[in-house]
Order: C-alpha cells, then structure tokens, then sequence
C-alpha cells in the first residue's frame, strides 16, 4: 500500500510502490522513467496530505499490512474510520500535519559525491529523477577525496554531501577539523566493503600471519579503519604497532596494491571488484561478514542548512530516502548500476559496478561468488551504530576523555527525521533508534557503552 | 655551438620518436601470461588479462592513438557537471593559471623593484622570502582551503603563491645589478628618481624580469595539474584524476602529451616576449 492510498480499503494495493500510484514496483519505476510532474496535482494536494496522516496512523495502529486488511475487510470502510477516530483525533492530527512548512526555501542545490558504490542513492537520484519528483533542482559534484569533501561541506560549497558515517560525529565533536554541528539524516548504505589483497597473499589468509603488513583505508574517521582495525585486533595483532594503516584515497588504492605499495586494504567499491577485474588483487573476505548490517556511507548535511532551509532539507531528504528504497530492492539493481557507471557520475566499467551491485562477482580467485547482500541500502540511521563508532574513536585515541554517547548520536544522527520521511513514502522505519549489533560474534548493547569499551584488551588510552 | 642543419635534427627527431614507439609497441604486446583454466561466466566478469590469470596490461600506443583522436575530435562537449571534454577542461586550468599569474606579477614587480633599489628593503624582507621561497606551493593547499572557503579561489592562490617568487627574486636582482654608470650618467643629467627607474633600470633590469616570468609560469603550469587533482572539479588536473580513478593510462598518457604541449606554447610565448626586450651590451 502507498501513502496517497486509501488506507480504509481492504484491498489497496500492497506496498510495494513507494508513492501508491502504481501496482508494483516496476511499474512505479517504468512511469518514473517518463514522469515530469513532481507533485501529484490532480487529487487534490491536501487531500492527499489526509491520507498520508490516515496512512500513518493507521500503519501505527495495525502494525501490519494483513492487521489492517482484516480489519478494515471484517467492518466495513466506515466503521473502521470512525473506530480509529475515536481512539486518535484524527481531524487534529491532519491539521497538525497541513501546518508543518513544505516551502522549498531552495531549489538550486549542489551535492558533493566521492565516486564509489557506497554513494549510489545520492548519485542515481540525479539521473533516475528523484530530486526533480521532489521539486529539487540538484548538482552532484564528484570530489576527489574525504578531507576535500569535508572541507567544501564546511566552506558552504555544497549544501549536502556524501560522507563516511563517522564524519558528521567527527566534525561534531572537533576531532580532525574545528568543531561545529553536522548531522546526519540518512545512512547511504550497509555492508558492501570488503578486504582486498594482494595476489601474492593468496595463501596467507589468516589475519594472524600479517604482522607487517601494509594497509589503506580511505579516512582516519571511516568504518573502514574500524571494521579493519577490529579485525586484526580479534585476531591479536595491535593495528598501530604489528600493521600499518594508511589513508589513501580510495582510486589510489587499486594503483597502490599494483605497484606493491601496500599488501592490501579495506576499502570501499568498486574498488575492490576493480582490483579483481584488473587481476591486481583478490577479495579475501567481504564486511558483511565482520558486521552483517554495519553502516558505511551517509548523506550528511551541517545544522545550520537545516535551520535556514528546512523545507529543502526535507524535500531532499525525502528524495534521498526514497532512491535508498529503490537502490535496495534487488530487481533494480541492475538498471542502478547502468545509471550511475557512466563518466559523469562513478566513471568504471559497467560490469565490475553490476558485480558489486547485484552481488554476483568474480572473487579474484577463479570463482564466482553469489552474495545477493554484499552491499545493501537502509536510510535508518540507528542511534546504537553512532554509540558504536564513538566507541571505536575512542578505543583508537581520536577522542579523549568523557562523553556522553547517546546524546552525541541522538544530536547527530537524525533518526526521528529519517522515521519521519521514511513513514511519509509508505515505508516502516523500526519503532526504536537502538538495538544490540554483533560484531564478529561479539554482541554490542548500545546502553552500556563504557563496559564495552574495557572488554578490549588491546586498545589506546 | 656550431651551425647545424636543421632537417639533420628534424629527421633525428622523428627517429628518436619512432624508435621509442616501436620499443612502446613492443613491449607493451609482448605481457603475454600464464594461462590458467578459468570457466567463461569468471572470464565474462573480469577484464581479459585477468582472466588469463595476468594483470591488465599497459595501453599500446595504438590504443592510447585512438583515444587521443576520440578527445581531440569532440574537445568542447558537456554532458553533465562531471562529464566535460578535454578542451573545457584546459580552458579551466588555463585560466586559473592566467589569473594567478597576472595576480602574482602585479605584486612581484613592483615590490621587487622596490628591494631591488634599497639595500634596506633587501635585508628586512630577505629572511621572509628565504623562509617562504622553498615550501612546496601545494603544502599551501590545505590552510587555503580553510581560510579561502572557496576551492577554486584556492587554486588561484597555490598558483600566486608558486609563481611570485621567481619574478619577485629576479626583479630584484635584474634591478640591483643595473650598471653604476648608467646611473651614475642619469644622475649627471639630474634624471628624477621616476625618470630614472622608468627609463633606465626598467629597461636594463626587462631581460632578467622576463627570464623570472619565464620561469614563473613553468611553475605555475606544473603546480596546477597538482593542485586540480587535489581539489577536483574541473581543469586538466582533475580530469588526469578522474581517468586514474578509472585507471585509464591511455587516458592519462593523452592528458600529459596535452599538458606538455601547453606548457610548451606559454613557455615559447614568453621566450618570443624575452627577446623582443633583450639588447646587446
């Protein structure tokens, strides 16, 4: 069931159409193809406000799609309506609704990119049309690396930007630039990292036998030197004393292997399926497998944008929100990886963008490996990820002393925006920011921050 | 030296070159590898040296040829912010030189004159220049970036700030070194100081001024291909970037010959502008 459908008919469509105006998904894709309104005019734009108010209260009310049918099937349209009013005062809520600002303050915006996978929902809006839906006239800007991209972000330059998910707390908290309010509403994507080696490593594949290795990761403050760092430090090695971590900027990563500069890295694709296609490297094990679920990228924009343009904030993140939903589902990865491959946006060979994509890729070993979810794409960004990091920054020694995790990541990461804009298009965000994350067998409660912390034996400070 | 033949160096030229392309061909067709078994949904996945177990190898310079003919054939086209051809491209980087440049020349001449003609001046800026002279003009990058707030006005500074010297260091010198009695005669006829600087030590001190623009704009044209692939978004710099990000060499190697030619043009454009101010002891 879509948002703009009539949620008090037992037979509204499913779901699966983002904005309810089509039976499927494909055929909401195949009529976004050709579509120049941006908003749906003909019925009436505060009618259709009503309905996403209906839609929402009664998503909350049901739960499920098969609560709500039998319901609504059991009594009757009418009675259901006047049944749900009387619990919840529907009427209030819809003005509620009808009073929240939805001028967009600014139509002209620029959105700096780094050309890798990680960013594909902020650069396929672009060429698939969905900042236009949403009455944006967005410029995405490849950019040659994080601290350029942060510094640009930072300068104004671009109003909103793709970064790695530890760089809007990073510049919160001051730590690598001077401290001012960043934020978060959207993780880009999960998993789709991998730890790519030398082939001259093929059979040295326990982290064990690295001691002395070199490495890449793209950022100080990425997932990547967590995750990698985690990893050798599971398997007892000191990342800052047994290997070395350098940050090189992810196309360089390929060329370094090449020239045996480093052994390896933990870098983000397409570039690791390009270290295979060009025979340089294999992929020995893909982050997926360290932290099923972990965030990676993330659509980051500074306080201050919000509070001066909050209608263009929420336009632009309801048309990035709604190409994460359809970056994910796998039917149209395909069509995605077609879209953002050309010189203009990530510049690589189709098929080594379809392999990361879709999951099917050649390991650089001769096989042919099917993980359908080495890369997926969830916008929630879950306060207890947030919690995570800040714990690894300061495991690591980039942040000191005492700091209150949950209100860093409840200030950064905006969860209740991104529920918010998620339930706007017909989507179920979950009902809290928190949960337990497992890491390499190792479970993470968010509520005790500190006592994890202490459970590591090789850390700094 | 001796007078030479200039089609003996020409044909020697075109020699040279043919042999180096030949030994190019060579040895870029002769990576043949080692052929492992490898089954064609693999083979379909990854490029083809890798499928025969190898590393891609390096473009032959056939390739690199049919690459520079698809650039050169459509060098203004613009499909997008990030998809322009080669010619914007060094439009952009042309005239982030030009500006820079002219911004330095305008303060390095005159305050190069001014150390030039007072001892005093000489010794109070000396240190600051010694100091300033030897730092890499792209260490400069990053405290641009954050005073500047603005990525392409960073640019034109990176190139300000490396091409200033050579000009501020040979006006100085140029000047310093006029003849006494060139002065000595101006001062007998009771030239003002004006006079003096505008129509003896200008003229005397142009050839040396020039050698320091000559070199300057090397410079300036080295620096900006760095600079564009630190900062990214347009120019030749970045486009260099982009096709490493792509690992295209042919790509690459088109961008450098372009660079090079350039770099050439502007240096033979102030080595034509050198002798027109020269004279003869």
């Amino acid at each position: 069931m879509g948002v703009f459908d009539d949620p008090f008919d037992p037979k509204a469509r499913p779901w699966s159409c983002p904005c309810g105006r089509h039976a499927s998904f494909a055929a909401h894709a195949a009529a976004l193809a050709c579509e120049t309104v941006t908003d749906p005019e003909p019925r009436g734009a505060e009618a259709l406000a009503d309905r996403i108010v209906e839609t929402a209260v009664t998503r909350a009310v049901f739960g499920t799609e098969a609560r709500r049918r039998a319901f609504v099937g059991l009594v009757g349209r009418a009675a259901a309506a006047a049944a749900l009013g009387a619990v919840f005062p529907l009427g209030r809520a819809k003005e509620a609704f009808a009073e929240t600002p939805r001028r967009i303050e600014k139509r002209d915006l620029k959105v700096g990119f780094i050309p890798i996978t990680c960013a594909t929902p902020i650069i396929m809006a672009h060429p698939m049309g969905f900042y236009a839906r949403h009455g944006l006239n967005v410029e995405v800007i490849r950019t040659a690396g994080w601290a350029v991209i942060r510094d640009r972000a930072i300068n104004r330059e671009y109003d909103a930007a793709h970064m790695l998910s530890p760089m809007p707390l990073a510049i919160t908290l001051g730590a690598g630039s001077a401290p001012i309010p960043w934020t978060m509403p959207a993780v880009e994507n999960i998993n789709g990292q991998a730890i790519t080696l030398a082939m001259r490593h093929r059979d040295r594949r326990d982290p064990k036998d690295w001691r002395g290795f070199r490495f890449a990761v793209p950022f100080d403050f990425s997932m990547h030197n967590y995750l990698l760092r985690y990893y050798v430090a599971e398997a007892g090695l000191d990342p800052d004393r047994d290997i070395q971590i350098r940050a090189v900027p992810p196309p360089e990563m390929v060329a370094n292997l090449r020239a045996d500069n480093i052994d390896g890295f933990l870098g983000p694709d397409p570039f690791n399926q390009r270290a295979v296609y060009d025979g340089v490297g294999f992929i020995h094990l893909l982050t997926k497998d360290l932290w099923d679920g972990h965030p990676c990228c993330a659509f980051a924009i500074s306080r201050e944008m919000i509070r001066e343009a909050p209608g263009t904030y929420h336009a632009l993140l309801r048309a990035i929100v709604e190409a994460t939903a359809y970056s994910s589902n796998p039917a149209n990865r395909r069509e995605v990886a077609a879209a953002i491959a050309p010189q203009n946006y990530l510049n690589q060979p189709q098929t080594v963008v379809e392999q990361v994509l879709t999951g099917s890729f050649a390991d650089g070993l001769g096989r042919v490996q099917r993980v359908p979810n080495r890369i997926d794409f969830d916008p929630f960004p879950w306060h207890s990820m947030a919690i995570w990091i800040l714990t690894q920054m300061k495991r690591w020694g980039q942040i000191r002393g005492d700091i209150d995790y949950a209100q860093i990541a409840e200030q950064v990461f905006l969860a209740t925006d991104t529920a918010q804009a998620m339930r706007e298009l017909g989507l179920s965000p979950p009902a809290t920011a928190k949960r337990t994350h497992v890491i390499m067998g190792r479970a993470f409660d968010p509520a005790d921050p500190e006592g994890y912390l202490a459970s590591f034996a090789i850390r700094r400070g | 030296m001796r007078a030479t033949r200039p089609f003996a160096s020409l044909a020697l030229s075109a020699l040279i070159l043919t042999v180096l392309v030949a030994f190019w061909q060579i040895a870029s067709s002769s990576g043949a590898s080692q052929t492992g078994p490898v089954d064609a949904e693999y083979a379909a996945l990854v490029g083809a040296a890798a499928a025969a177990g190898g590393q891609s190898p390096f473009p032959s310079p056939a390739e690199v040829g049919t690459r520079m003919l698809e650039h050169l054939a459509d060098p203004f086209y613009v499909r997008g912010t990030n998809d322009q051809g080669i010619g914007i491209q060094l439009a952009y980087s042309l005239g982030r030189v030009l500006a820079g440049y002219a911004l330095a020349a305008l303060l390095a001449i005159p305050l190069g004159f001014a150390i030039g003609m007072s001892p005093l001046m000489y010794g109070a800026l000396n240190p600051f220049i010694q100091v300033l002279r030897p730092i890499s003009p792209l260490a400069w990058m990053p405290l641009a970036l954050y005073t500047i707030r603005d990525s392409g006005a960073s640019s034109i500074f990176v190139i300000f700030i490396c091409s200033i010297w050579p000009m501020l260091l040979n006006t100085a010198f140029g000047v310093a070194s006029v003849r006494r009695e060139w002065l000595n005669v101006a001062r007998t006829l009771e030239c003002g100081r004006l006079r003096t600087a505008l129509h003896v030590i200008l003229p005397a001190a142009a050839p040396t001024i020039m050698t320091g623009m000559r070199i300057s704009i090397g410079i300036a044209w080295l620096v900006i291909v760095a600079a564009e692939m630190l900062v990214g978004g347009t120019g030749i710099g970045y486009f260099v970037w982009n096709q490493w990000n792509n690992l295209s060499l042919a790509d690459i190697i088109t961008a450098i010959l372009v660079i090079g030619i350039v770099g050439m043009t502007l240096d033979q454009a102030l080595a034509v502008a050198t002798r027109a101010v020269a004279y003869q002891d």
